[in-house]
């Protein structure tokens, strides 16, 4: 019993992923909407960019790593 | 590693996701001492044999005109020389070897460990938590010797009203310990977690009609890792500029 | 790992590997932890000591290749833009020279042409005053013919009609008529 609810546990922290995919959508985006507007300023954000999406998805890996501790660690 | 036990079970679906990270001995027996030669000192060796092969065999004819193998570390060089220069300041020039150590090793792990029934090092947070640890000393160390107190004033947003000033430094300095957690649980997380979910493709394989479509989504998979050990080489390297920018410039 | 949840196959696979993630398997940290602390002293020496000076020595040494050729580029180009010039002046003197000599010979050609217009002239102005005088003569000559025949033609006539003709006053009147 215990371990059926961890596995639900697991699952739901998987909803954490979808997230952290919208949040990584949300930097790219807003990206490539200012770069398109304008493209001369976009090279030297490219850094930028990656930080932030670095931190978006750090948030989802966390969610992840929740899932699999209740997965195997529990 | 998952796939090895599909042939003999004949019932129900096998997912071994997590076997391929375990850690065994090289030579046989259970006991993993400290100084245990294992499938990590192997693939770090490896790692280590393909920094060689590359900066050094690679340039060693030390041509006007490079050859391929030379291009390619020179390129490597220029990439994380102009990171550090643009990202923590000419003044970090003298980290560039360091953080030239930690890109090529992130990045020659990544990408051994994406040979198929390889060993993964980046994959282990015991690794990733030594590197984000590593830089964050450096880090700490660095801001209290070049500024002395004068680093804690990252910690006090002097731009902010007075009141907030306290609960901002409070913020901060969490930010600023949980700065390695994140810097190590990142790069192993995304490793782990593609390595993972190919395992768990690789398992739906068993069932013949599935198979095709599982094959082909270990294949975009694959291709989408490939991106990921590249960038989380990328992104770790560069968040270690921008805390050693932190470090020498603590003006917030 | 729960053993209610997975069936009978599963769990004696399960039961047969380590136990769930093997990253959160503390024992093995140590080993990892210097092994990798190995790795990186070693990266690091290899890297500071010998590919990253040889790198940066051989980027160096190709700007300078390039600073070079772009100097001895700029060199050459200084020098072909001075050949030209100086192909250019030689092509403007040789111009004017060929215009000076041009210039000269069409004078020297007046000078001849004029000189020989007008000895041409003179000759031909003799010419005519020589053929005018000739022709003249030849007028005076031919009306004193017709004096003569006149006056013989008169006294014929006269004598034909059976008039004796005084000789002169048949000459005046010739020359008379010849006048009116």
């Amino acid at each position: 019993m215990e371990g059926q609810l961890a596995h639900i546990g697991a699952g739901l922290a998987a909803i954490g992923s979808g997230a952290a995919a919208i949040g990584v959508g949300n930097v790219a985006g807003n990206f490539l909407a200012g770069a398109l507007r304008n493209p001369s300023a976009a090279a030297g954000q490219t850094a930028t960019l990656f930080i932030g999406i670095a931190f978006a998805e750090a948030l989802g890996i966390f969610s992840f790593l929740v899932a699999l501790l209740l997965m195997f660690a529990v | 590693m998952a796939s090895e036990a599909h042939g003999a079970e004949s019932g129900g679906l096998e997912f071994h996701p997590m076997d391929q990270f375990i850690i065994k001995p090289l030579f046989g027996g259970d006991i993993i001492n400290w100084y245990t030669p294992t499938n990590v000192t192997l693939w770090m060796a490896l790692a280590v044999v393909a920094v060689i092969a590359l900066m050094v065999v690679g340039t060693r004819r030390r041509a006007v005109v490079p050859s391929r193998s030379q291009s390619i570390g020179e390129l490597a060089y220029g990439f994380v020389y102009k990171m550090v220069e643009d990202v923590a300041g000419k003044d970090a020039i003298k980290f560039f070897p360091y953080i030239m150590t930690l890109f090529m090793f992130i990045v020659f792990a990544n990408f051994l460990g994406l040979i198929p029934m390889s060993f993964t090092t980046t994959s282990h947070f015991g690794v990733t938590v030594v590197l984000a640890l590593l830089v964050f000393l450096t880090v700490t160390v660095v801001g209290f010797v070049k500024n002395g107190m004068g680093f804690l004033g990252l910690f006090w947003v002097s731009s902010a009203p007075l009141a907030l000033r306290p609960i901002l430094a409070i913020i901060e300095l969490i930010s600023y310990f949980v700065r390695p957690v994140s810097h190590s649980i990142r790069l192993a997380g995304n490793v782990m977690a593609g390595h993972a979910v190919i395992k768990v493709f690789a398992g739906f394989a068993a069932i013949a009609v599935v198979s095709p479509v599982s094959v082909v989504a270990i294949t975009a998979m694959y291709g989408l890792e490939v991106l990921v050990a590249f960038i989380q080489a990328y992104v770790f390297t560069i968040l270690t500029c921008v805390y050693l920018k932190d470090a020498l410039h603590p003006s917030h | 790992m729960a053993t209610t949840t997975t069936d009978a196959a599963g769990h004696a696979a399960e039961a047969a590997s380590a136990p769930g993630m093997p990253q959160l398997d503390f024992s093995n940290w140590g080993n990892q932890i210097f092994w990798l602390l190995i790795t990186l002293v070693v990266i690091y020496f290899v890297l500071s000591r010998i590919a990253l000076p040889r790198i940066a020595a051989v980027l160096a040494e190709r700007q300078g290749t390039i600073t070079n050729d772009i100097a001895a580029a700029e060199e050459l180009k200084a020098k072909a833009v001075e050949a030209e010039e100086a192909y250019n002046q030689a092509l403007a003197d040789a111009r004017v020279e060929a215009q000076k000599i041009a210039a000269e010979a069409k004078a020297e050609i007046q000078a001849d042409l004029d000189v020989a217009i007008q000895k041409a002239d003179a000759e031909i102005s003799a010419k005519a005053a020589e053929s005018e005088k000739a022709i003249a003569e030849i007028r005076a000559g031919a009306l004193d013919s017709i004096k003569d025949v006149a006056d013989a033609t008169a006294n014929e006539v006269v004598a034909a009609l059976g008039g004796k003709a005084d000789a002169k006053a048949v000459t005046k009147a010739v020359a008379d008529r010849m006048k009116g």
